[in-house]
């Protein structure tokens, strides 16, 4: 849309946190270098900057690491509730302090934007550790049974999307329920965590408690198989879920699994329309669509298609692109040149099989990882589009008559993470999220995240749940 | 958008009867409240800076109606705010003038006279104003005085009373009256006074009542209750005048009045405009401020941005 009224740039400073020109493992307490010595650099997507250099992670590193952290497993698990309670306080409110160093960090290495970092990540971060903070002196009340006992050693691997709110999500209730943690972050995406190894430090959380090992899916893949890990909580995709789910078969250690999706959003036709839009926008483009529980299908009620669909290009073509430390700035990078090729090549299949493609017009930067907001009209259950998990800014939208039918196109897919419903009914909305397989339903919004509230998926999405009072069991010994 | 397709029922027809009224104004997609608002909360929080700010803030100032709607109004109060509404800050004549003085419909003549020569219109409150509770006799007779005196533009409050109670078709019985009794000579804002109307989709029924019966603005309130313009009503009413003209081809102006003090809270508004009706609307023929102390606060953010310091409330004027 043309206008005089154009926003002038509103860049957050990036004076406000100091990256270091490398980093090592956090083992033990301590910053170490890999036992062979590996780096890697990470960049920054919206610009293809090196950040730092990063200490890669080994076999060697993980079995230290996980002695490091068997051998805190003991005082830790043996401290009361209520001081394990102090620690967890203790970082959320460091993250609270550092919270606007720790959104600019985020955004620089993930390439997401800025808004999203400092309005969405950062506070949930903190919420998360608030509130198993609360939960670690009251475990004998959480319906487990009496004094329920932690598993011993959590290895945790977590993905690039939302880097720290996966670290929150993994290590607040290891912590609360007296587990101690080895955690990798994503290769592209390290920076985060080490910033909280060093919150850890600032905590005075006890040595080995935290152990941080960046690094590549082999580092992953012996953090997972070593012998003396009782948990292991991965959050990723589903190829990766599978594998891990055969190593783990048979070794006894507890396994979350937290993969992907292909979240629908059904609309009908009572729906609130403009806010039905917000929601659509919520659903699909937050994050760049990098979300496994994105809003990828639109199912939209055959008789209001037209008006949803000129209302959502409309809505579109107000998205700004750009610059992720730009206040101003709604969609940002793609987190990595593979993830970029991957959406590239999802979309071209989406058009080769007759989909009709769409973007708004939007100039893309010249360096960095970009991709503009896509929708796919006449897509059909046959599409490889509405089928595969995309995992980027590409909406596929599809179209039903009846309440069942839009039922039964939203449970076919392998995957059963989330789902929408936008009516202005509401004995609807409770009909039709009784018959949806998903792990999450949100009825006229998308995409909102609470700590007191469970996520996880069925079928390919994944087993096991994360969030609320649920993620506690996954950490405890019931 | 109503759910009944135009091409099925043109919008002439709608109003044939209270309750074929009543079906399309009820058929019009609801609203959710909390949608709604964390919409016009996240517009909210767009970060206008520099240059764009000093666009803003002389949009705002040309937007304003600067009001003055007490019972102690004498002729000298507005001559001093017809004065002020020409030139706004006399120390810098880059400054543009507001959009219009706004008066009860007795000081029409008198504010015609402050503003004559300049672009400045005169907008008053007739029909009743702020209540609406008189016959309909009576608010004609308001607003022809003040026409006939001299008034650009005419804010007619609605019976919120008869809309609350069903009775749409007199409500829109009325706007078409006073929308006559107007003419030619001056444009008509409707409020709803969203406040007394109380849920987001009596606002919405609202909107779309006034526009099919002729308005030319549409307007949240009189600033005379508790709750007046809201970023979550006046989006909901930039919706209201976006899908109005896709569907009909006709524009209709937006003017959310009283509570908007600050700079900050203006910018916020041009911002829903923006990224809602779009760039058509970001002239003072389709948007307007209702409210009077709103401008002292855009003059001073002015000379900020041109000085690079803050004055203080002396190095503007007191109407």
């Amino acid at each position: 849309m043309a206008s005089a009224f154009e926003y002038a740039p509103a860049p957050e400073s990036r004076s406000v946190v100091d990256i270091a020109p490398s980093y090592g493992l956090f083992v033990d307490g301590e910053f170490t270098d890999a036992a062979d010595g590996k780096v890697f650099k990470t960049v920054s997507p919206s610009t293809e900057e090196v950040l730092s250099e990063v200490a890669q992670a080994g076999a060697a590193d993980v079995d230290r690491a996980v002695k490091a952290a068997r051998k805190a497993f003991e005082k830790w698990s043996a401290l009361p509730g209520a001081e394990r309670a102090k620690y967890l306080f203790r970082i959320a409110r460091i993250i609270q302090e550092r919270s606007r160093e720790l959104a600019v960090l985020e955004t620089l290495d993930n390439g997401k934007p800025i808004r999203e970092t400092r309005d969405a990540d950062l506070p949930l971060v903190a919420a998360h550790f608030f509130y198993y903070a609360g939960w670690a002196d009251k475990l004998d009340h959480a319906g487990f049974g009496a004094a329920p006992r932690p598993l011993g050693v959590a290895g945790q691997v977590i993905p690039w999307n939302f880097p720290l709110l996966m670290l929150a999500w993994k290590i607040a209730p290891a912590l609360a329920t007296g587990n101690t943690v080895v955690l990798k972050p994503a290769e592209t995406t390290p920076l985060s965590a080490l910033f909280f190894a060093d919150i850890c430090r600032q905590a005075g959380l006890p040595r080995g408690v935290v152990n941080i090992l960046p690094g590549y899916g082999d580092a992953g893949a012996a953090l997972v198989a070593h012998p003396d890990v009782n948990k292991v909580a991965f959050t990723g995709s589903t190829a990766v879920g599978k594998e891990i789910a055969r190593t783990v078969a048979g070794t006894g250690k507890k396994l979350t699994l937290e993969l992907g999706g292909k979240g629908a959003n059904i609309v009908f036709d009572d729906a609130p329309l403009d806010q039905a839009v917000e929601g659509i926008v919520t659903g699909i483009f937050f994050n760049q669509g990098q979300v496994c529980c994105a809003g990828s299908r639109l199912l939209v009620q055959e008789s209001v298609h037209d008006e949803v669909l000129d209302a959502l290009k409309r809505r579109l073509s107000t998205l700004r692109l750009g610059d992720p430390l730009d206040k101003n700035t709604d969609i940002g990078a793609i987190n990595s040149a593979e993830q970029l090729a991957r959406i590239t090549a999802l979309a071209d299949r989406g058009e080769a099989e007759g989909a009709e493609r769409w973007s708004p017009a939007c100039e893309l930067p010249g360096s960095g990882y970009w991709f503009a907001p896509t929708l796919f009209t006449g897509v059909t259950q046959a599409h490889t589009i509405a089928r595969d998990e995309i995992f980027g800014p590409v909406l596929s939208v599809l179209t039903f008559r009846t309440p069942d039918e839009a039922v039964a196109k939203a449970n076919n897919t392998q995957y059963g993470l989330s789902a929408g419903i936008w009516t202005e009914k509401g004995s609807r909305i409770l009909a039709v999220a009784s018959k949806l397989r998903a792990g999450v339903i949100w009825s006229n919004t998308f995409n909102k995240f609470d700590p007191t509230s469970p996520f996880g998926g069925y079928k390919e999405s994944g087993f096991g749940r994360e969030g609320g009072r649920h993620g506690l069991e996954a950490y405890l010994d019931v | 958008m109503p759910t009944t397709a135009p091409s099925a029922q043109p919008l002439s027809d709608v109003t044939a009867s209270d309750s074929s009224l009543r079906r399309f104004l009820h058929g019009l997609p609801g609203v959710d409240a909390v949608g709604l608002e964390a919409r016009a909360a996240s517009l909210g929080t767009r970060s206008i800076k520099t240059t764009a700010k000093a666009y803003a803030i002389d949009l705002a100032i040309s937007m304003v109606d600067l009001t003055t709607l007490e019972g102690a109004d004498t002729p000298g109060k507005v001559r001093a705010l017809g004065a002020k509404a020409v030139r706004p800050d006399p120390t810098d004549r880059t400054t543009p003038a507001t959009a219009a003085v706004c008066v009860y419909p007795d000081m029409v003549a008198a504010a015609k006279e402050a503003v004559a020569g300049s672009a400045v219109k005169v907008a008053s409150v007739a029909t009743a104003f702020p209540a609406g509770r008189a016959a309909l006799d009576v608010k004609l007779a308001d607003v022809r005085e003040a026409v006939a005196a001299g008034a650009d533009e005419i804010d007619m409050v609605i019976d919120r009373g008869a809309f609350l109670a069903g009775r749409y078709l007199k409500v829109f019985d009325e706007i078409t009256a006073v929308k006559e009794a107007c003419g030619t000579a001056a444009r008509l804002k409707v409020i709803f006074e969203t406040g007394e109307l109380s849920t987001y989709d009596n606002i919405r029924r609202a909107s779309w009542l006034g526009m099919l019966a002729g308005a030319d603005f549409i307007k949240t309130s009189t600033g005379k209750v508790a709750v007046n313009a809201t970023p979550a009503n006046t989006l909901l009413m930039l919706e209201a005048v976006r899908d109005f003209r896709a569907q009909t081809g006709v524009q209709v102006g937006v003017k959310p009045a009283g509570g908007i003090r600050t700079s900050k809270d203006a910018i916020k508004f041009l911002v829903l405009v923006n990224e809602t009706a779009g760039a058509d609307w970001l002239d003072n023929h389709w948007f307007r401020f209702g409210a009077s102390s709103l401008l002292n606060d855009l003059l001073m953010q002015r000379q900020k941005l041109a000085t690079g310091r803050y004055s203080g409330p002396d190095y503007v004027t007191v109407d």
